[in-house]
C-alpha cells in the first residue's frame, strides 16, 4: 500500500499533519463557500434597498449597544407560521447594509425584521419607557432612559465612512451630508427633500415627540424601517432559490 | 539496607544472620526469574518483602492472564507474522487474519474487517447521498446549482403550505367579505368563522397596545365597555380598521386634533388648572368646585366644538365623551387630575395604524366582527 506509506510520514509529522489539515479544510470551504457568492440565485437582487440614513444607522447603534439582539432576531423564516405571524419571510439582500447583521437565533421576544409600521412612534415611546403599560405580559426591560441621552452626531460622518470601507454603497455626497441629513430627520419642520432623495422612503418626523434628537429618536427611527425597505407587491421571489 | 560490600552468596544485614529461602520463597523467586541467593532480590532478605510480594502478586496475575488467553493467538510475537484462527461465527469456517504491518513497542494490530453492519451502513449513506444529490438543489454550476429533480425549494413550500390554507379557507372568506357587514351576525357559520380567525388576528395586530384581553391599556382605547370614541358599529370598527386614526400613510385615515393648549401657548397654567377641575366635575368625580366654575367658561369657549357643550363628545371627530368617568389616559381607569391636565396642555395624539395594506378584507371584517363581539358592539 505505497500511498499509505506516505501517509504514514503525516501521521509521524505534527506540523505536517497541521498543514496538510489545514489545506483539507481549506478546499472543503472554497467548494461549499466560493459559489455563494457567484450563483445568480443566492445573490438574488432586490429593489428598494437602500442604506441606512445617519438618525437610523445611530439607532441601530444603539440597539445594538443595548444588545437588542439577545432577545429579539431579525430573520423570519420561510414557513407558514412565521410569515402568517409576521410578514413575507426575510431576504438576504434586505440585511445586505447590515455590518453585522441581527438575524439573531435567540426570540425571547417577537421577531423584529418586519416591525416598521406596524406600531406607532407613540407605541413605541410607550413600550420602551414602560413595557408593562401596553402588554402587561411582557418581560422586556424599560428603556425610557433613550429619551434623555441626547445626541450629538459629531462623528456620524466618520460612522458612514467606515461602513463604507465594509461595502455599503454611501456617496461623498451622503458622508457630507451626513450631519445635516441626521438633524433634518428628526425635525418635521426641517426642509428634507435633499435627505430624502438620498435616502428614498426615509420617513421625516420627531419620533420620540419631544424637542431635540434622543437616543429615542433615533432607535425608533431604525425601528420603524426595519422591513419596510422592498416593496412586496412587486416583488417576485426567484423561483430557483 | 544491604551492606553494599557484601558478596553475592546471601544477604547480610546487620543483626540478623542471612537464612535459607524456604521452598515457597523458591518457587515464587523461580517464577519471577529471579535468583534465590541474589541479595538485592531474594525472598529471603526481609528488605525485599515489599517489592517481593507486589512482583509475586503481578507473576501470578500474568501467570492467570496466560492460561486465560486462548491458545491461538499465542504465537504473536514481535517479529513475527501473527495468524489467528479465531471462530468468528460457530459452524463458520475459520478465518485467519493478518496484521496491518503496524507494529508499535511490539504490539501488532490485526487487519480485521470492519463489522459488517457499520460497513453496510456506510454503503447505504453513499447510496443516499447520490440519491439526495439527484433530488435536491446540490451542485454548483456556473451560473446557479443544479435544482434537483423534486423541485423543491424552501421558498416553494411555504408559498405551496400557505396557499393550501388559503384555498381550504377561500369558500368561507368569499363569503364573509361578499355580505353586508351587518349580516354577518346572522348567519351561525360566518360568525364562527370570524370569530375565532379575528382572534387570532387580533391576538397577532391588536393585542400589543389593545391588551390581550382587549381591556387596553392608558392611551390605548378598551374595547369591552361600550364607550366608542369613533363609534361602535360594525360599520364603524371595520373603517377604523380598515383606514386607521390619524395614521401617516393613510389619506383616507379618520383624522382629528386636539389641540396642544399648553404647548401652543393658548391657555396658560391656571387656565387649564380650571378646565381640569371642570372635566372633573362633568362626572361628578371629586373636584375644587370654584376652579370648576371658572373653568366652565374657557371649557365653553374652547372645547365645546368638539366635546359638545355638554361634555358628551362627537363621534365624528373622535372626540371623547368627558361625562362618562370613563378615561382614555389614566392608569387604572381612574380620574386622575394631573393626567387630564397633561392632555389638555400637551394634546394627545393617538395613532393607531391602517390595516388595508397589511391585512386582507376577509382578515379585517373577522377581527372587526370579534372586537364588535367583545361586549361593547352596537
Amino acid at each position: 500500500m505505497g500511498i499509505l506509506d506516505h501517509h504514514k510520514i503525516l501521521e509521524k509529522n505534527a506540523t505536517l499533519l497541521l498543514i496538510f489539515s489545514f489545506l483539507v479544510v481549506t478546499i472543503g470551504g472554497i467548494v461549499q463557500i466560493t459559489p455563494l457568492f457567484y450563483l445568480e440565485n443566492t445573490i438574488e437582487e432586490v429593489e428598494g434597498v437602500r442604506p441606512y440614513t445617519p438618525l437610523e444607522l445611530t439607532g441601530r447603534d444603539v440597539y445594538v449597544r443595548e444588545g437588542c439582539y439577545v432577545c429579539h432576531s431579525q430573520m423570519i423564516r420561510p414557513m407558514r407560521d412565521e410569515v402568517e405571524r409576521y410578514g413575507h419571510y426575510s431576504l438576504a439582500a434586505e440585511s445586505m447594509y447590515d455590518h453585522p447583521f441581527q438575524w439573531g437565533s435567540k426570540r425571547t421576544g417577537p421577531d423584529l425584521a418586519r416591525v416598521g409600521g406596524r406600531y406607532s412612534d407613540e407605541w413605541h415611546i410607550d413600550h420602551l419607557n414602560d413595557p408593562r403599560a401596553v402588554v402587561p405580559e411582557s418581560i422586556m426591560p424599560a428603556y425610557g432612559f433613550l429619551r434623555d441621552r441626547m445626541i450629538e452626531p459629531a462623528h456620524i460622518a466618520d460612522r458612514l465612512e467606515a461602513d463604507r470601507m465594509v461595502g455599503v454603497p454611501y456617496s461623498d455626497e451622503m458622508i457630507v451630508e451626513a450631519r445635516a441629513d441626521f438633524m433634518a430627520q428628526a425635525d418635521p419642520d426641517a426642509d428634507a427633500e435633499a435627505m430624502q432623495a438620498r435616502y428614498p422612503g426615509a420617513q421625516q418626523r420627531n419620533y420620540d415627540r419631544q424637542a431635540g434628537v434622543s437616543e429615542m429618536d433615533a432607535l425608533i427611527a431604525y425601528l420603524q424601517v426595519l422591513g419596510t425597505m422592498v416593496d412586496f407587491t412587486t416583488f417576485q421571489p426567484d423561483p430557483t432559490r | 539496607m544491604a551492606d553494599p560490600t557484601s558478596d553475592d552468596t546471601g544477604p547480610n544485614t546487620p543483626g540478623q544472620p542471612p537464612r535459607e529461602p524456604t521452598p515457597r520463597e523458591a518457587e515464587v523467586a523461580d517464577n519471577m526469574a529471579v535468583s534465590a541467593t541474589d541479595p538485592h532480590t531474594t525472598p529471603a532478605n526481609p528488605e525485599n518483602r515489599i517489592s517481593v510480594g507486589r512482583r509475586a502478586a503481578d507473576a501470578e496475575n500474568a501467570e492467570q492472564i496466560v492460561q486465560n488467553v486462548p491458545g491461538a493467538l499465542m504465537p504473536a510475537r514481535p517479529g513475527h507474522r501473527a495468524t489467528k484462527t479465531a471462530r468468528r461465527r460457530p459452524g463458520k469456517q475459520q478465518a485467519e487474519v493478518g496484521s496491518t504491518g503496524h507494529s508499535w513497542d511490539g504490539i501488532e494490530e490485526y487487519d480485521n474487517p470492519l463489522p459488517r453492519w457499520w460497513l453496510w451502513t456506510f454503503y447505504a449513506t453513499i447510496i443516499w447521498a447520490l440519491g439526495y444529490v439527484v433530488a435536491y438543489p446540490a451542485i454548483p454550476l456556473v451560473n446557479r446549482a443544479t435544482e434537483g429533480l423534486l423541485g423543491r425549494t424552501t421558498r416553494n413550500e411555504v408559498a405551496a403550505e400557505i396557499q393550501r390554507f388559503d384555498e381550504a379557507n377561500a369558500p368561507i372568506q368569499a363569503r364573509l367579505t361578499s355580505v353586508e357587514l351587518a349580516a354577518i351576525r346572522d348567519d351561525p357559520e360566518l360568525m364562527n368563522y370570524a370569530g375565532n380567525a379575528g382572534a387570532s388576528v387580533f391576538r397577532t395586530y391588536c393585542a400589543q397596545c389593545h391588551g390581550s384581553g382587549a381591556a387596553g391599556n392608558p392611551g390605548y382605547p378598551n374595547l369591552l365597555d361600550n364607550d366608542w370614541l369613533w363609534g361602535g358599529t360594525i360599520e364603524d370598527i371595520h373603517l377604523t380598521l380598515l383606514h386607521g386614526i390619524r395614521s401617516p400613510d393613510d389619506p383616507d385615515t379618520r383624522y382629528s386634533e386636539m389641540p396642544k393648549f399648553g404647548l401652543d401657548g393658548l391657555l396658560d397654567d391656571t387656565q387649564i388648572a380650571q378646565v381640569t377641575q371642570y372635566v372633573l366635575s362633568l362626572s361628578d368625580q371629586p373636584h375644587d368646585a370654584a376652579a370648576a366654575q371658572a373653568g366652565q367658561t374657557i371649557f365653553a369657549e374652547q372645547c365645546t366644538a368638539c366635546h359638545m357643550e355638554d361634555g358628551t363628545g362627537d363621534r365624528a371627530q373622535g372626540a371623547p365623551n368627558l361625562t362618562d368617568a370613563v378615561w382614555l389616559y389614566n392608569r387604572d381607569g381612574q380620574a386622575d387630575a394631573a393626567v387630564i391636565q397633561r392632555i389638555i396642555h400637551d394634546g394627545p395624539f393617538g395613532v393607531m395604524p391602517a390595516w388595508s395594506e397589511r391585512l386582507s378584507e376577509a382578515d379585517i371584517r373577522a377581527v372587526a366582527t370579534y372586537v364588535h363581539g367583545l361586549g361593547g358592539g352596537e
